[in-house]
């Protein structure tokens, strides 16, 4: 009965990972196509798709590589990069007890990596959701790269496939049920406004690090609770 | 150059990951703080949600990837399978934009 129903659960992990690689496989195609169009060598893309493994990171870098302003790309990427700290916070457990885990484990990290590993209600499943989306991703990542960089323009543009609201949507789908928490709702819904808010005004990265002001919204007056009914 | 700048971007956003992972068993944390962190892993993730449905860089994203999101939002919410809140989210964009709305 465990049996049958673990692997009912895994059938639907997988599938799931299996949309999310579609579209990353998609996404990472443009990234690797764009590199081309932006006439960078060939192995910066799939170095980059290696070695940083983070999608926003990387077309904000190549941008600025092709701007000739290397510095400004490393620290651009760096801050936005920022968030995968608190994440790795949230999902240590799952990563795993042992050292090479961790060592190993951490450079899967990304957001849907983190969506997919908190989405996951049964903590001890968490380590095996952890890695199958990892791994799935960094694959998926890269082999839409090298399509990317094979193929060039021909990848097509992505968002007339609509996958710049298939990544929004997936998250949304990630997150919700934990939003039925009165309180995570708050602190996320308050987050996400900052978020939006700042995003013209602040760089890229900082926005996304100021919705942890949403956790604010957790302080209350004590006076309610302390109140004497006398 | 260019390759120092790569793998400086890759070992800054490795050490990052790997901090987080680690700063957590080396922090003995509250039960508060413990509940803390799903929460903040909630609001950042709403935020990267939030910002990449309604923003294009420092300008808005015009109408069809928020419609598109929107949908895709409203069949999560009614627990729909996670396939499906993806294709109607970015099959809702295409449509839009095949029919001319930006």
């Amino acid at each position: 009965m465990r049996t049958v129903q673990r692997t009912a659960e895994d059938r639907v992990l997988r599938r799931d990972a299996a949309t999310i690689a579609a579209a990353m496989i998609a996404v990472g195609a443009s990234f690797g196509a764009i590199a081309i169009a932006y006439g960078l060598p060939v192995w910066v893309p799939f170095l980059m798709s290696t070695v940083v493994f983070a999608g926003g990171s990387q077309f904000l870098a190549v941008g600025l590589f092709a701007a000739g302003n290397p510095v400004a790309a490393v620290v651009a990427g760096l801050l936005l990069n920022a968030r995968h700290l608190p994440f790795g916070l949230a999902v240590s457990e799952a990563v795993g007890p042992r050292l090479r885990d961790r060592v190993i484990g951490s450079h899967f990290l990304t957001d849907e990596v983190a969506a997919f590993t908190l989405a996951e209600p049964d903590p001890a499943r968490r380590h095996r959701v952890y890695w199958i989306i990892g791994l799935t991703l960094f694959t998926s990542w890269n082999i839409g790269t090298a399509l990317g960089v094979l193929l060039g323009g021909a990848t097509g543009d992505p968002d007339a496939l609509g996958l710049d609201a298939a990544f929004p949507a997936a998250l949304l789908a990630l997150i919700m049920p934990s939003l039925k928490d009165r309180a995570t709702r708050a602190v996320a819904l308050t987050g996400a406004a900052i978020a939006v808010l700042l995003t013209p005004v602040l760089p890229a990265g900082l926005p996304v690090m100021c919705a942890l002001l949403g956790l604010l919204t957790l302080i209350r007056p004590r006076r309610r609770r302390t109140e004497p009914s006398c | 150059m260019l390759i120092a700048a790569i793998i400086a971007l890759g070992v800054g956003t490795y050490s990052m990951r790997l901090g987080g992972v680690l700063l957590r068993g080396r922090l003995k944390l509250s039960a508060t703080l413990q509940r803390l962190l799903p929460m903040a892993a909630a609001a950042l993730l709403a935020a990267l949600a939030g910002t990449a449905a309604l923003m294009a860089g420092t300008d808005f994203a015009g109408v069809a990837r928020p419609l598109g999101v929107l949908v895709g939002g409203v069949l999560a919410w009614r627990k729909a399978p996670f396939v499906v809140v993806v294709l109607a989210a970015a099959a809702t964009a295409a449509l839009l934009r095949l029919a001319g709305v930006p």
